[in-house]
């Protein structure tokens, strides 16, 4: 229990269901006040300027489209985070293992450019899930058998992993007619998902909603997945028994590290048709803050991430206007942080309470 | 003795949400006197002295010293008014000194520590009152007992007139809380007011001047000395008439089953642990453990459920030699384990009590099926276990953090006992249980005993070992000394192997 002045804040007996949306729609409203005071303190309309994010997110069909697109990457990298956080371990480098995974399925995209579209495509989703399973299981070999905090491991390795695809595109993989860009060579027509109609929403979202569907199944109801929830709930519990310990932490990195590099795949596959320095706009990190937004589920990370990225088409459609694109930042920012808050709001509640102290039932009294 | 009570309670009041922890309590505490709260867990002894000492404050009631009304905002106020309290969980710091754990906080230096002042009062307060305790020691140098002296230093130190003991002989030796209660005494005749809070009835008699019983929060009943023996005084505090006695074992004693054979581990710190222990445990027989705490109790136990390494010799089960630190090893081979910490490793408090129940059987069949965990079975096995051993639940998918902890434990019970284990280990399986819960798991334990379990019960609490285990053995130093027969061993022999002596 915390006090400041009058107000106490002391955790909620059960967090409730309802609580934990309630608190979630008033974060949303609280979000788009504060909001639109910035908007209205920058002097503009903050009506005209959540009209035009909404219509360029949800408005229409291809509104809706853009948002899915920027939601997709963001899909893969929230549960590669998700996941490796349900076993308390902490993947900060899902930004690495796209990057490695983009790289792998574009070494198949130009070793087999002629290969049939429904062999090839399937073949580099599966490239781009074990390079960024072999990214990830440095970190988690290390953990499991040094202790070695994968935190900064996997940090560190998101650098490295970034100027090595920095070097296959300024170096073997360079395009020659690229006239000095660091771009590769586009990928043949069979190395491309196809794409809905004529937007630009591709295959790998329906690849991100099939990887979350397996990841909550994975997760409730196998074996391996028990072993996940127990361990991440009790380490004392799971040694006690008998689990496996260390095998479990390697493996649950080497999905979290595929789930991302299946990110890389399909957005050089599916958006950029082809590999470059920029293919990501920190989706790893992004995939951090969807992960807890998204409480560590699947389902939620699903819905963090459409939220995610219809922030992200709205702020794009809001500086084409005459908002400058730091006020639009400040907008995302507040909003997020809000979200985050909100998050207190579900697990712990206030309540107004001046002077009279009113203590917290010991949890087990006289039990030693 | 004046007729002003040192300290008064009147009409206490202390409500949590959901429950009243104190309903009305009085309670009169005099100079001179050493007065028994005496109740079980649970009652509220602990709550009402949270509130004498500044902790909580009372929704309702008064606190008077010397005869008038004080109000405690904080711990500090409380010692002001020469109200001091030596916690059941000590709260030193260790690689601090005696004299520094004394001084610091209390004592305010303007420039200089004053290092030598402080430890000459210190060494002069425990002359006083027989505390023997070297000033210049470092704390975690000194045994339990010596802990517990600085821990009343600390509150004379501060002008204590009233002390309050919680539990004082939890973690004691027989032979310690005798030295315990002798300076108890002295302190009483040299004019302080003690307040010993216990639900052990000898101490009771021992020690007490007057005693006040609780039960849910209030007062039920009052007695000076000699007034009520200690059955009288069981009644009170359970509110029926209780026998935790057990009739003795009728098992027939099979093969040995459980053979541990000069096992040496470290603990967690790499210290030698357990040395050169050799134990044999029968089918329908409870091996009984005692000692203190932390005289390589945990370390056996582990041993023989895979979960800590051997550096010498071996453990095996129905002639299975258990090999490395395998607990998945000593689960196949037929080692249920009641865990001390029940809630931290025995149990998951976050999932629920399905996912509980499921701990030791989501490998075999019924609930898993090839690489999935067949939920339907899962749920069946949770309720099993709930309607054979009476455990309430709100429901199965509930998580168990929610549940009393006698309802933790009736469920572990039901799992760990649900595959007919050959061998049971089972630490400190009361603690911390109501009458009721113990009741369960002595029970219990009996049952698996006449069903051909071979038990190894390791607990600190004599009186559950004696009317259990058969034989008894002490560890002390991490050595097991003298295994002793049920029949010749008593309390008193007992008592001073756990101090360390030789049988």
């Amino acid at each position: 229990m915390r006090r400041i002045g009058p107000l106490v804040v002391e955790p909620r007996p059960v967090a409730s269901r309802s609580a934990s949306v309630l608190a979630r729609l008033v974060a949303i409203a609280l979000a788009l006040g504060l909001g639109a005071l910035i908007l209205e303190a920058g002097g503009y309309s903050a009506r005209d300027s959540y009209r035009t994010m909404w219509d360029a997110a949800f408005a229409n069909r291809d509104a809706l489209a853009e948002t899915l697109v920027a939601a997709t990457p963001l899909i893969f990298t929230g549960l590669a985070v998700a996941f490796a956080a349900r076993m308390l371990l902490w993947n900060i480098g899902a930004e690495g293992q796209l990057f490695l995974g983009a790289a792998a399925a574009s070494w198949l995209a130009f070793s087999f450019p002629d290969a049939p579209r429904g062999l090839l495509l399937p073949a580099m989703v599966v490239a781009g899930a074990i390079g960024g399973a072999a990214w990830a299981a440095g970190p988690g070999v290390l953990r499991a058998s040094l202790g070695v905090s994968e935190i900064v491991t996997t940090l560190m390795l998101n650098f490295v992993a970034i100027l090595l695809v920095d070097y296959l595109v300024h170096g073997p993989w360079r395009d020659p007619e690229s006239s000095g860009f660091p771009l590769s060579k586009p990928f043949t027509e069979s190395a491309i998902l196809p794409s809905f109609g004529d937007t630009r929403l591709h295959v790998g979202f329906l690849i991100a909603l099939g990887a979350a569907v397996v990841v909550w199944a994975l997760l409730r109801s196998t074996r391996f997945g028990y072993e996940v929830r127990v361990i991440g709930e009790s380490q004392p519990a799971a040694r006690y028994a008998g689990m496996p310990l260390r095998r479990n932490i390697v493996v649950v990195m080497l999905v979290s590290g595929g789930l991302a590099g299946i990110a890389g795949m399909s957005e050089v596959s599916g958006i950029v048709f082809r590999i470059q320095p920029d293919i990501s706009a920190g989706f790893g990190y992004t995939g951090i803050i969807v992960a807890t937004l998204g409480r560590f589920s699947a389902p939620g990370v699903v819905v963090a991430a459409v939220l995610f990225g219809a922030l992200q088409v709205g702020g794009y459609a809001l500086q084409t206007t005459e908002v400058p694109p730091s006020i639009v930042q400040v907008l995302q920012g507040a909003i997020l942080f809000i979200a985050v808050g909100a998050e207190m709001l579900a697990r712990y509640r206030v309540r107004w309470s001046p002077r009279r102290e009113r203590d917290r039932a010991p949890f087990a009294e006289e039990t030693p | 003795m004046s007729d002003i009570p040192l300290v008064e309670l009147r009409g206490i009041v202390k409500r949590f949400p959901g429950l009243v922890a104190n309903d009305g309590v009085d309670l009169e505490l005099h100079a001179g006197e050493v007065h028994a709260l005496l109740g079980e867990n649970g009652a509220g002894k602990t709550t009402l002295m949270n509130v004498l000492t500044g902790l909580y404050r009372p929704d309702e009631g008064a606190i008077l010293v010397d005869g008038s009304p004080v109000s405690f905002r904080s711990p500090r106020n409380a010692i002001d008014a020469g109200i001091g309290m030596v916690h059941q969980h000590f709260r030193l710091v260790e690689s601090l000194t005696v004299a520094e754990n004394v001084l610091l906080g209390w004592h305010t230096p303007r420039l200089w520590l004053g290092r030598k002042a402080g430890i000459r009062q210190v060494a002069e307060l425990a002359e006083r009152y027989r505390l023997e305790v070297h000033p210049e020691a470092r704390v975690w140098q000194l045994s339990v007992g010596e802990q517990q002296r600085v821990e009343i230093l600390k509150a004379l130190y501060r002008g204590a007139r009233l002390l309050i003991l919680d539990e004082p002989s939890a973690v004691l030796t027989p032979q310690e809380a005798e030295g315990l209660f002798d300076t108890v005494r002295e302190m009483a005749a040299r004019g302080e007011g003690i307040v010993v809070i216990t639900h052990k009835l000898d101490e009771v008699q021992a020690v007490a001047d007057r005693i006040t019983v609780l039960r849910r929060g209030r007062n039920v009943g009052e007695a000076t000395r000699g007034e009520l023996d200690s059955r009288a005084l069981a009644r009170l505090m359970v509110g029926r008439d209780v026998s935790l006695e057990m009739t003795p074992s009728t098992a027939e004693l099979g093969d040995v089953v459980l053979r541990v054979e000069q096992a040496s581990a470290r603990s967690d710190r790499g210290l030698p642990a357990l040395v050169d222990v050799t134990l044999d445990v029968r089918a329908g027989q409870i091996f009984g453990i005692a000692g203190v705490a932390g005289n390589g109790q945990r370390e056996l136990a582990e041993i023989v459920t895979g979960l800590r390494s051997l550096e010498t010799g071996s453990v095996d089960v129905d002639g299975r030699r258990l090999r490395g630190a395998s607990a998945r090893g000593a689960i196949d081979a037929g080692v249920a384990h009641v865990p001390e910490d029940r809630l931290g490793s025995g149990l998951v408090a976050g999932l629920s009590t399905t996912d509980n129940a499921i701990l030791k059987a989501y490998r075999r069949r019924p609930v898993a099926r090839g690489p999935f965990v067949d939920g339907r079975a899962a749920r069946a096995l949770a309720e099993r276990f709930l309607a054979a051993f009476e455990v309430s639940a709100v429901s199965v998918d509930a998580p168990v953090r929610l549940m009393s902890g006698g309802n933790l434990q009736r469920l572990l019970l039901a799992r760990e006992t649900a595959e007919q284990p050959k061998v049971i280990v089972a630490v400190h399986p009361t603690r911390g249980l109501d009458v009721g819960g113990t009741e369960t798991v002595r029970r219990v334990l009996r049952e698996q005993q006449e069903a051909g379990a071979a038990i190894l019960l390791i607990s600190e609490d004599l009186d559950e070992v004696l009317a259990l285990a058969d034989p008894v053995g002490v560890l002390h130093g991490g050595r097991l000394a003298g295994v002793l027969p049920r029949e010749v061993c008593d309390v008193e022999e007992l008592g001073l192997l756990m101090g360390g002596a030789t049988p």
